[in-house]
């Protein structure tokens, strides 16, 4: 084997895994990009039942509601001129309270209910999302400084 | 005063790395020996005075000395000790100046154990190292400075982040940043050769081993911190491809890359552009990944600050580095000799394809990881990628690379037979077969994919010990001469057999807890019992309890598997007074077959708590593959062979030989 066949061989396997990881990239994109909607791009935009995304937005006061089995939970997510009704079972992330910056993933069902399966566990209670924070200084709610935190 | 003297400290070490960074490469031109000594003596004064400067850090944390702005941000006088040290990397700043410390470390160490390197070579690696320092020591002096007054100090200081208090994560950074660094020295040592001109055997022979002990850290440090997010988080789940874990996970693909081509440059003098390049994306990987996760680019515990002058003197440093390099490469590479050729089947065709799988792999990582930002910069709108994107493209491209891993090692250099490598698999293949039965078996059914999964790891394993017994004649030859043979085989050998047999084992342990992980949450009253996968969990109430510097709720669960008691676990929820910040503490027994994992949840104020039961089999194996990887490096890195290959080396082992005689 000499030296140019190799080099072609090495730019021939090289190029094959390139093309199969880019149509592998690519198909991938297609289903798994989960966009970033706030509660007016919900309504003003239209969006699949069933796709999967993620709703950010403040919890809402006094919207907070345990069900009978001690486990389903409901409240909204409000951007300060929307607001829209999430359904969410399991155990809160510890830092969860209204009034709170959170963001849930999950997809809408027929009703224009947010059914989320996971409430974004945040580490940090000064933390907001940048996600929320740009949501909300779209609707003129933002009342914090300008790098994202809010208390300090 | 001690604030200030390490703000001394910092601005000499600064001085020492720029006159280190200028002076050796004048010399290693001019063939000038004492500018190029002057870069062994500037190393060891840059590592005394950032020495200095970490310990005036530490000793303000260990003190509480509230007027400095950073302790006072990030520490308490009712911390525990432990963690009043790790909180000096615990924020940005700190984290910056162990960085620098640790580069520091690496430089000095070139300098101190690179005795019989070149001394073009070393001038000119010293310098390309210093470079480094400049650009973090100015960064740290001018945005990060640790030692930054409070004109009015504070009474108390506002603490660490809860989640970090804990000795996981106490840990886990100065690891991952050994391995970060680390690789430092294989980018010194490759843009000194592209600056020299020439790469060969003894080249590869010193880079290996700096290389491999950054690989050891990193992988260390990567499985601490998923280790942490199991048992600290509470979710029971050990890698969430989250943009911060990915970060690191980068720089160990391509690093372990380097480490499999490196062994081709050293033992057959080919491949040489490829490892170089290696090396340079290696370490550009970890600046990205430092930066990208310091700069709060993206968003997440791990970030500690926001802040756009910093953002840009980041962006700066990145470009002139990576671009540099690249530049660099580009100019310099065409003009190295390449080497020793081979066929496709050889162990060289091997390696090379074990290269172009991790890369792809890492190429895919790099995509998922970084498109959510270019896509904002574009207007795209936010997105976010989670695990199903890394399912259908990190996994199908590692795929075909596990089931390579054992075939490769037994290929020959230069050319192999890949039927009689097959044939001697056979037995590995037949039990690798039989194994995937048995899971299939035992799981009843279940995941197909998992079971395939299963099937692939064992092949992986088995092949591995296969090679391994072939090498020591196992079976062949008397026990007494295989145990012979077994302890003559090279470190590195054994390192090998180690790593390839720990990532199969973690294999395993990942593909089990992922199919057959059971979860269940309910509410439950004292005395009620849950029952989960077969085993009973019985909630004995809770009461409080006080730490240090937080409260909790602790409860008990009894644990029994058909009325047989098997332990008892008792889960908190802690409140951390001073950031008034609830945290989970998970209680978890652990078994060789999974683990027991109890998570205690909120009051329903009815007389019930919220508990969330995991069952988890054979997660511990995870992390038990990944010592066996952190092993076989050492064993590897003890490898006598790696430290010979100069004149000055070979009397001494000439004499070591002498007396093991």
């Amino acid at each position: 084997m000499t030296r140019k066949s190799r080099r072609m061989y090495i730019i021939v396997v090289a190029f094959a895994l390139l093309a199969s990881a880019t149509a592998l990239v690519l198909t991938a994109f297609e289903d798994n990009l989960v966009y970033f909607y706030s509660p007016t791009d919900l309504k003003t935009k239209q969006v699949t039942v069933g796709r999967s995304l993620r709703l950010g937005g403040l919890v809402e006061e006094g919207t907070f509601v345990k069900l009978e089995d001690g486990l389903s939970i409901r409240f909204s997510i409000t951007d300060g001129a929307e607001s829209v009704p999430v359904s969410y079972k399991g155990i809160l992330p510890d830092l969860f309270r209204e009034g709170q910056g959170v963001i849930t993933e999950g997809s809408l069902n027929e009703k224009g209910d947010f059914i989320a399966h996971e409430v974004l566990a945040k580490h940090d209670e000064n933390y907001m999302p940048a996600e929320v924070i740009e949501a909300l200084k779209a609707t003129g709610e933002w009342r914090g400084d300008e790098e994202g935190q809010t208390t300090k | 005063m001690i604030a200030e003297l390490g703000q001394f400290a910092l601005i000499m070490a600064l001085l020492a790395a720029i006159s280190q960074s200028i002076l050796p490469l004048i010399g290693a031109e001019r063939l000038d020996s004492r500018l190029m000594a002057f870069g062994s003596h500037a190393s060891l004064v840059q590592l005394l005075f950032v020495i200095l400067a970490f310990g005036c850090l530490t000793q303000a944390y260990i003190v509480s000395d509230f007027t400095l702005l950073n302790v006072a941000e990030n520490s308490h006088s009712t911390k525990p000790l432990l963690y009043k040290i790790s909180g000096v990397w615990g924020n940005h700043e700190g984290s910056m100046l162990l960085w620098v410390l640790i580069l520091a470390v690496f430089g000095a160490a070139v300098a101190a154990f690179g005795r019989n390197l070149p001394v073009t070579l070393k001038a000119r690696v010293l310098a390309i190292q210093a470079m480094i320092g400049v650009g973090f020591l100015t960064f740290l002096i001018f945005t990060s400075n640790p030692f930054t007054r409070l004109l009015v100090p504070p009474e108390n200081g506002q603490d660490l982040n809860p989640l970090l208090q804990d000795p996981g994560l106490a840990f886990h950074p100065p690891m991952l940043y050994v391995g970060y660094v680390g690789f430092s020295v294989a980018f010194s040592f490759a843009i000194a050769a592209l600056i020299e001109g020439k790469v060969d055997a003894a080249w590869a022979r010193w880079v290996r081993p700096w290389t491999l002990t950054a690989w050891i850290f990193l992988t260390g440090g990567i499985a601490l911190g998923s280790w942490w997010a199991y048992y600290e988080l509470g979710w029971g789940g050990w890698w969430f491809w989250d943009p911060v874990e990915n970060v690191s996970f980068m720089p160990w693909l391509m690093g372990t890359a380097l480490l499999h081509s490196a062994v081709v440059v050293e033992k057959r003098n080919s491949l040489k552009v490829w490892t170089i390049l290696l090396a340079i994306l290696t370490f550009s990987l970890s600046l990205i990944g430092t930066f990208i996760v310091r700069s709060g680019l993206l968003t997440s515990v791990h970030a500690f600050a926001v802040n756009p002058e910093r953002g840009i003197f980041i962006l700066i440093l990145l470009a002139i580095a990576i671009g540099g390099s690249l530049t660099l490469f580009a100019i310099k590479a065409p003009a190295l000799k390449s080497g020793g050729i081979f066929s496709p089947i050889s162990r060289e065709g091997g390696l090379l394809l074990n290269n172009l799988l991790l890369s792809t792999a890492c190429a895919t990582v790099f995509l998922g990881t970084l498109y959510p930002l270019f896509m904002e910069a574009l207007g795209g709108g936010r997105v976010s990628i989670g695990p199903p994107f890394y399912n259908k493209t990190f996994i199908p491209v590692m795929v075909p690379l596990f089931f390579l891993v054992c075939i490769g090692a037994y290929l020959p250099w230069k050319r192999a037979d890949l039927v009689g490598v097959l044939k001697r698999l056979k037995y590995a293949g037949l039990a690798a077969l039989l194994a995937l039965l048995i899971a299939w078996y035992i799981s009843d059914g279940g995941p197909l994919l998992a079971i395939l999964g299963l099937g692939m790891a064992a092949w992986m394993l088995l092949g591995t010990l296969s090679e391994w017994a072939d090498r020591i004649k196992l079976f062949r030859v008397p026990l007494a001469k295989s145990w012979q043979r077994a302890k003559n085989l090279p470190g590195s050998s054994w390192g090998m057999t180690l790593a390839h047999g720990g990532l199969a084992i973690a294999i395993i342990g990942m593909i089990s807890t992922t199919a057959w992980k059971v979860e269940d949450v309910a509410v439950l009253k004292p005395g009620e019992t849950i029952s989960v996968a077969g085993t009973d969990y019985r909630f004995d109430g809770v009461r409080e309890i006080t730490g240090p510097n937080y409260s909790a709720v602790e409860a008990t669960f009894n644990v029994s598997q058909d009325g047989e008691y098997m332990t008892t676990l008792k889960p908190e929820k802690r409140l951390y007074t001073v950031k008034r910040m609830p945290t989970t503490e998970a209680a978890i027994y652990s078994t060789f077959i999974g683990d027991y994992y109890a998570v205690i949840g909120d009051q329903d104020g009815k007389g019930g708590w919220t508990v969330r039961i995991y069952r988890e089999p054979l997660v511990t194996w995870i992390w038990f593959g990944c010592t066996l990887m952190v092993f076989g490096g050492l064993l590897s890195l003890a490898d006598r062979r790696l430290r010979v290959g100069a004149p000055a080396e070979k009397r001494k082992k000439k004499k070591v030989r002498e007396a093991e005689v």
